[in-house]
């Protein structure tokens, strides 16, 4: 049952809701128990052709050859299609903010990095009759060294996993090859701390699993424009995504969609929707692109796996002096939305505590797994993990109650945050309160009557004297907006046949400014706008 | 491919469709007979989003050969209500938040309805016993055990002939 504690912040808000605090019905909800939502693939299209892709057996490969003659040939077979087929054959998700390089390709050419990586596609008049054409298709490869583990990835020596990284981790502001935190100093906490606590902690890749697996439906429309029904989270992040490697106006893309079986963040890669509308376009029929279950639970990305190490100096008296965290974040074969994780995990960090020196460095890392992607929260869930098992196991080292040495140790409004952020808006001394009261675990008067409104700010409001640091502590420049550039275009785009594609796949577009200025991701990425109180 | 003709009963009506050889009863459904209910989650007997009812019984129709229910009569979620009336079973689902992203529903209202129309009034075990084969990735399981059990509450004068 859902319960409002409106004593807390009470003053903070006008008693004239209409709506929070009363159930209302969804609107979505009659059509999913008379069975009438329309998901993707509940639409109907005459004609319908089915695509179904080739994958890497191995984790990492040279391509010597592919042969796709006898799959050409094959029954029902309408086109095969290749890494040259595809308009511009290398992409990075985030490209569409200027952020990263473009890494991977939506076909393998020369090399695959991870096992399930598709290499060819084929579309036919049945499901069936495309995998026994995929079944007649040789890849020549030659197996390479392959690596898994994100410590190892950086050592000296390991097998370079994607050439457009060549140390396999990710650049930060264009010569990092991770992202720093650096706020006091860590170094002076430890030397004079009653405690000393160093922990590693590593997390599993977690699959979605949704009952709905990825897939579209791509259909040429009347008008010169393609429409695709799609599962796809993020409908228009995925439509500028399919136009970019399509190289099309966006303005010929048509996705409908908003009607997800269960995504979880699974459903933000644009996994099948970019070779849909490519094989519409080269057949000028509706292409059916599903997931089977088991490409869905194997090849579909995963929640990245992250280990992470935490040092915490502590205080008899229970207060936290300096937290120290290197952590890794397991990107797979290609960035998609790790780099962007990682810049989150790294602002998160120390957690929702006022510690007064803190110093993380975390990396993104290339390794021959599978890409990783979104999931719930993916870049601060992990350390929150790692994070409130160090708090319990401080709590023991010092012994203090877990509770109350969580609200000790709390953030309170007005407190500098590590990242050089104020604090604002702060709850978590409120959250332990009314946690602790509904588990009946007794904490004493004095925590109880604490406030995140009161104790914050002043000395607390202070960026540290940081060494390495210009004297002060530097402010994040203010956040730029960018656009992506578009390629000129040709003055009539062909309707049904897309333009020759280039025999090797187009260079990574440089962005226009500066490395330094458009590739700083902390500033872009911060989302603590929100102001309650002020 | 040679087609075979399949003819059975769906939601009370007499339907024909043609099938390939070896087709699922989920794909005759779908692309056969055109109702959408039934989904498709794995295709292999795991997940029960594509669960119907074989004469009264519960069946996953991706693996259930399309011609396996030649003159027999086979029911969807897309036939549960009466006309514009909900049965009590989808009211239950409403009322008590048992779908989310609402793609498990579907076979979830069926393999209920299976174990209401034998057993009108379960224990909790039964109703966990009667979903065991149902995945939901987001609800949870006890809003949609809490709705099985409402409807069933709501007592047999509420329940459609
Ligand atoms: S689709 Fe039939 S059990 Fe999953
Ligand atoms: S509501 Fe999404 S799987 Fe059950």
């Amino acid at each position: 049952m859902l319960e409002f504690r409106k004593e807390y912040f009470a003053d903070e808000r006008d008693e004239n809701l209409n709506e929070i605090g009363k159930p209302t019905q969804r609107q979505d909800m009659v059509g999913h128990v008379t069975g009438t939502t329309t998901y993707f693939d509940d639409h109907k299209l005459a004609g319908l052709l089915h695509l179904k892709v080739l994958r890497s057996p191995h984790h990492h490969a040279r391509i010597r050859g592919i042969d796709t003659g006898a799959a050409e040939r094959a029954p029902g077979v309408r086109r095969v299609i290749r890494g040259a087929d595809v308009p511009r054959n290398l992409n990075t998700l985030l490209s569409l903010l200027n952020f990263g390089k473009d890494d991977e390709p939506t076909l393998a050419v020369d090399k695959v990095r991870y096992k399930g990586e598709p290499v060819v596609a084929v579309v036919a008049h049945s499901e069936r009759e495309a995998f026994e054409a995929l079944a007649q298709i040789r890849v020549d490869y030659e197996p390479l060294p392959a690596v898994f583990d994100v410590e190892e990835a950086l050592k000296a020596g390991a097998p370079v996993v994607n050439e457009t990284y060549p140390k396999n981790s990710f650049e930060y502001h264009g010569r990092y090859d991770h992202q720093k935190l650096r706020f006091g100093d860590v170094e002076r906490a430890f030397a004079e701390a009653d405690h000393g606590l160093e922990e590693r902690y590593q997390m599993s890749p977690i699959e979605h699993a949704p009952t709905e697996t990825n897939g579209c439906v791509a259909a040429p429309e009347t008008n010169g424009r393609y429409v695709v029904y799609t599962c796809a989270q993020g409908l228009f992040f995925s439509l500028d995504t399919c136009a970019k490697i399509l190289d099309v106006p966006s303005n010929k893309l048509h996705f409908v969609g908003g009607t997800v079986g269960g995504g979880f963040g699974g459903k933000v890669d644009s996994l099948t929707e970019p070779l849909a509308i490519l094989g519409a376009m080269l057949t000028g029929r509706p292409v059916r692109y599903v997931l089977g279950r088991e490409e869905e639970m194997q090849f579909g990305s995963p929640r990245g796996a992250e280990r992470i190490y935490v040092k915490d100096a502590v205080m008899r008296d229970g207060r936290i002096t300096a937290r120290k965290v290197t952590s890794y974040f397991d990107s797979g074969a290609y960035t998609r939305l790790s780099s962007y994780a990682v810049i989150k995990c790294a602002a998160h960090i120390p957690g929702p505590y006022t510690i007064p020196n803190v110093h993380a460095d975390v990396y993104c890392v290339y390794t021959n797994r599978v890409p990783a992607t979104a999931m719930r929260g993916f870049g601060v869930t992990a350390v929150d993990f790692a994070i409130e098992c160090q708090m319990d196991k401080l709590a023991h080292l010092v012994g203090i109650d877990p509770m109350e040495f969580r609200i000790l140790n709390a953030y309170r409004d007005g407190d500098m945050k590590a990242h050089r952020r104020e604090a604002k808006n702060t709850a978590l001394i409120e959250c332990v309160q009314v946690a602790a009261e509904k588990a009946k675990w007794p904490i004493r008067e004095e925590f109880r009557r604490m406030s995140s409104r009161a104790g914050g700010g002043g000395a607390r409001a202070a960026v540290p004297h940081t060494p390495g640091t210009p004297a002060g502590g530097a402010r994040p420049p203010a956040p730029q907006r960018t656009t992506y550039d578009r390629p000129p275009q040709p003055a009539q785009a062909p309707i049904f046949e897309p333009q020759k594609p280039s025999p090797s796949p187009p260079s990574p577009r440089q962005p226009t400014p500066a490395p330094a200025t458009t590739q700083h991701g902390a500033a872009r990425f911060s989302s603590v706008f929100g102001t309650r109180r002020r | 491919m040679s087609k075979t003709p399949v003819q059975f009963r769906h939601n009370g009506v007499d339907v024909a469709v043609f099938v390939d050889g070896g087709a699922n009863l989920l794909t005759a459904i779908r692309e056969g007979v055109g109702d959408t209910a039934p989904k498709f989650g794995c295709g292999q007997g795991t997940c029960g989003v594509c669960t119907v009812l074989i004469d009264g019984e519960p069946h996953l129709s991706c693996i259930t050969l399309a011609e396996a229910v030649a003159g027999r009569s086979v029911e969807t979620a897309d036939g549960l209500k009466n006309g514009p009336d909900l049965h009590p079973l989808q009211r239950a689902f409403m009322e008590h938040f048992a779908a989310q992203c609402g793609f498990c529903t579907p076979g979830m209202l069926m393999a209920a309805k299976a174990l209401l129309d034998k057993n009108p009034a379960p224990s909790r075990a039964e109703v966990v016993e009667a979903i065991g084969g149902n995945i939901c990735r987001c609800t949870g399981y006890e809003p949609i055990i809490n709705a099985v059990l409402a409807a069933a509450s709501a007592g047999p004068g509420r329940q459609r002939a």
